[in-house]
């Protein structure tokens, strides 16, 4: 039971790791969303195998036979977190829909400001950089003869 | 020692949110709650102080559950400093923010969120239990993703895009790291952790303190995990990003100082090798920072780079492993959170002067504005490391420690990178203060005010100025005050009897 939930972790990193390295923001959400289920699920099992309800009412024996209520407790914690930033995570990606009209990542404005300054620094002088909208690495694959 | 005080940081600043939201439709009410409520935290955080330094540690049980049952608070003297200097420095920064008129802080949610975040870095510094710490983590993350993104525009959402996809992945690396930990030893108080990780396999010991390192590397910005860094933290409103620049890195400092001196101490079973990787870190982060701010023109994103450099020299410290370099780690932590928000809150004053924070359209500040210039100065060049100021005490403190170890070129990369970041200092001092604009500002300059800028706004910067040069006027009180501190932290049984008891080995 415990090699099904350490696949079933695995799957979810997996998964989750592959969708956050895309440039589309809803795939980086529902990645996110994956990772913390992984991790959450990584939590119970953390926990050791399956006994009885830790509820101590004489129905079963030794302290052994209880499951360790403590990592479902870390867990139960954890998903109400992920939830919530979760939520606020789909708020921002719904805003930046309503600004942008698409949910693609674009790299950061200073960083193509300063990607912009060395090609102006460089011995071809200033260039035609075409659409400012395209990231810098394009920007540099324009740069080369 | 055992006292219920602990609590009140937290819990006083998270009542006083609740308060806030409730008298929501009167902002004077809300900056009232917001004062009254980080006043008292200041207060009971100095009394901490100076009971911790009296009696050793102080712990309270959450509930009465002995430990390590229950959440243990636990306060040493390394987090009784980091919780006066951390409250003083979010007193003050809400008092700038009161000052500084803005539509991001007309919305009712500004001061409960900013609440909550205190409460947040007060319960980081204060929990003795590793679980409970990702808690006090989360709550401070989920304030600080609303603060950055506050007013929705395109360049917050954007950047605050960045800072909560990555913030989220660390924090889902913590919960992994305190399962795998959990699922290797049965609990996640660290007096209790600091005990059995010391029976554990080596290997599998280096992997936890490899992958808290990530965790918290993530937070403090360390090479190589520093990158969302500089494109997040400047498009915040001013006192936000004072706060974050200057206190929410520092809490990751924290966290690392504390989870490798308590857990992972060196020197048992061959741990060299990991030694070494942090000041090989420390080297790559001061480098790296300091070489990426050079490239830069907006002033908020040159002093975000150095927040990242500066964060090397805290790493290197601790990395030394021996009193006299964490206790420098220790000034050097509570230094930096003084002075690197004076800066954030001078660029917040150009902001609102020029119209903007860019080297190129602003200039001749020095002529119009003196006391801005002024209040730049002294941060500047302390945060340059130059005599009197407490950024060369902090660094002399450093490279002693560096030298008496015979570790020569960590200290040459340590002052190399001084230099580097003095020129950073010169070009901010050349393109704000001197010379003329070359660009239009994005606004138009605010040029009414007479001592530069609104007055509440120049008094809270004012005061964080005189408090960084009090750190180099006491610097020998405080420099005892961290050795006392560095040696707790080397000391970690002390640490782990105060809390188990009398049961600890």
């Amino acid at each position: 039971m415990s090699l099904a939930l350490a696949a079933v972790t695995a799957i979810l990193f997996a998964a989750g790791t592959w969708l956050l390295l895309q440039r589309r923001l809803t795939r980086i959400i529902i990645g996110i969303g994956l990772l913390g289920h992984g991790a959450n699920l990584l939590l119970v099992t953390s926990g050791g195998r399956a006994g009885s309800p830790p509820v101590i009412d004489g129905s079963a024996g030794s302290p052994a036979e209880y499951s360790d209520p403590l990592p479902q407790a870390l867990a139960l914690t954890a998903i109400v977190i992920t939830f919530g930033v979760t939520a606020f995570l789909l708020a921002l990606g719904y805003r930046s829909w309503q600004i942008n009209r698409d949910d693609k990542v674009e790299d950061d404005l200073e960083d193509r400001i300063v990607a912009r300054l060395n090609e102006l620094d460089g011995p071809e002088g200033p260039i035609d950089d075409g659409d400012p909208d395209t990231n810098e690495f394009e920007v540099e694959e324009d740069a080369q003869p | 020692m055992s006292t219920p005080l602990l609590a009140i940081p937290v819990v006083v600043p998270i009542f006083g949110a609740a308060l806030s939201i409730l008298v929501g439709f009167r902002r004077e009410l809300q900056r009232l709650v917001t004062i009254a409520a980080l006043s008292v935290t200041v207060v009971v955080s100095i009394i901490v102080l100076i009971r911790v330094d009296e009696h050793g540690h102080l712990v309270a049980n959450s509930g009465g559950w002995s430990p390590p049952l229950g959440i243990a608070l636990v306060v040493d003297r390394f987090a009784a400093i980091m919780l006066v200097v951390s409250t003083v420095v979010l007193l003050i920064v809400a008092i700038y923010a009161i000052g500084q008129a803005g539509e991001e802080r007309e919305r009712v949610s500004f001061h409960p969120l900013y609440l909550v975040l205190a409460a947040g870095v007060s319960a980081s510094f204060v929990t003795g239990d590793l679980f409970n710490l990702f808690v006090a983590f989360e709550m401070m993350l989920a304030a600080s993703y609303v603060l950055i993104t506050l007013g929705g525009r395109p360049d917050q959402v954007h950047a605050g895009m960045t800072y909560v996809v990555i913030s989220l992945v660390a924090s889902t690396l913590f919960i992994t790291s305190l399962a795998l930990l959990y699922a290797a030893t049965g609990t996640v108080n660290m007096a209790d952790l600091a005990v059995r990780l010391a029976d554990i396999d080596p290997a599998l010991r280096h992997g936890f303190s490899i992958m808290l390192l990530i965790v918290f590397g993530i937070k403090a910005g360390l090479f190589p995990l520093f990158f969302w860094l500089p494109d997040s933290y400047p498009t915040a409103p001013g006192p936000v990003t004072a706060i974050f620049a200057g206190l929410l890195t520092k809490v990751g400092v924290y966290a690392i100082i504390r989870t490798q001196t308590l857990m992972f101490p060196p020197g048992d079973g061959g741990a060299n090798w990991g030694d070494d990787l942090l000041l090989w870190v420390a080297a790559a982060t001061m480098i790296v920072g300091v070489i990426g701010a050079i490239a830069q023109d907006d002033m908020k994103r040159i002093l975000a780079f150095h927040i990242i450099s500066q964060i090397g020299y805290m790493i290197m410290g601790l990395g030394l492993f021996t009193v006299v370099g964490v206790a420098a780690a220790v000034f050097y932590v509570i230094h930096h959170i003084v002075v690197k928000t004076a800066l954030f809150l001078v660029a917040g004053l150009v902001d609102h002067r020029a119209g903007s924070s860019r080297l190129s359209s602003v200039g001749g500040l020095v002529r119009s504005a003196p006391i801005i210039a002024a209040l730049f100065a002294v941060p500047a060049l302390s945060l340059a490391g130059l005599p009197p100021f407490s950024g060369f005490l902090a660094k002399f403190a450093l490279v002693d420690a560096g030298l008496s170890q015979g570790l020569s070129a960590i200290v040459a990369v340590a002052l190399a990178v001084g230099l580097f970041t003095l020129f950073s200092m010169t070009k901010i001092w050349t393109g704000v203060f001197w010379g003329s604009a070359e660009t239009e500002p994005e606004r138009a300059p605010q040029t009414t005010d007479r001592f530069g800028g609104p007055p509440l706004m120049v008094l809270a910067t004012l005061s964080l100025v005189a408090i960084s040069i009090g750190f180099s006027i006491w610097a020998g009180p405080i420099h005892e005050l961290s050795q006392r501190a560095a040696e707790d932290l080397l000391n970690p049984a002390g640490y782990i009897r105060a809390i188990l008891g009398e049961a600890a080995p």
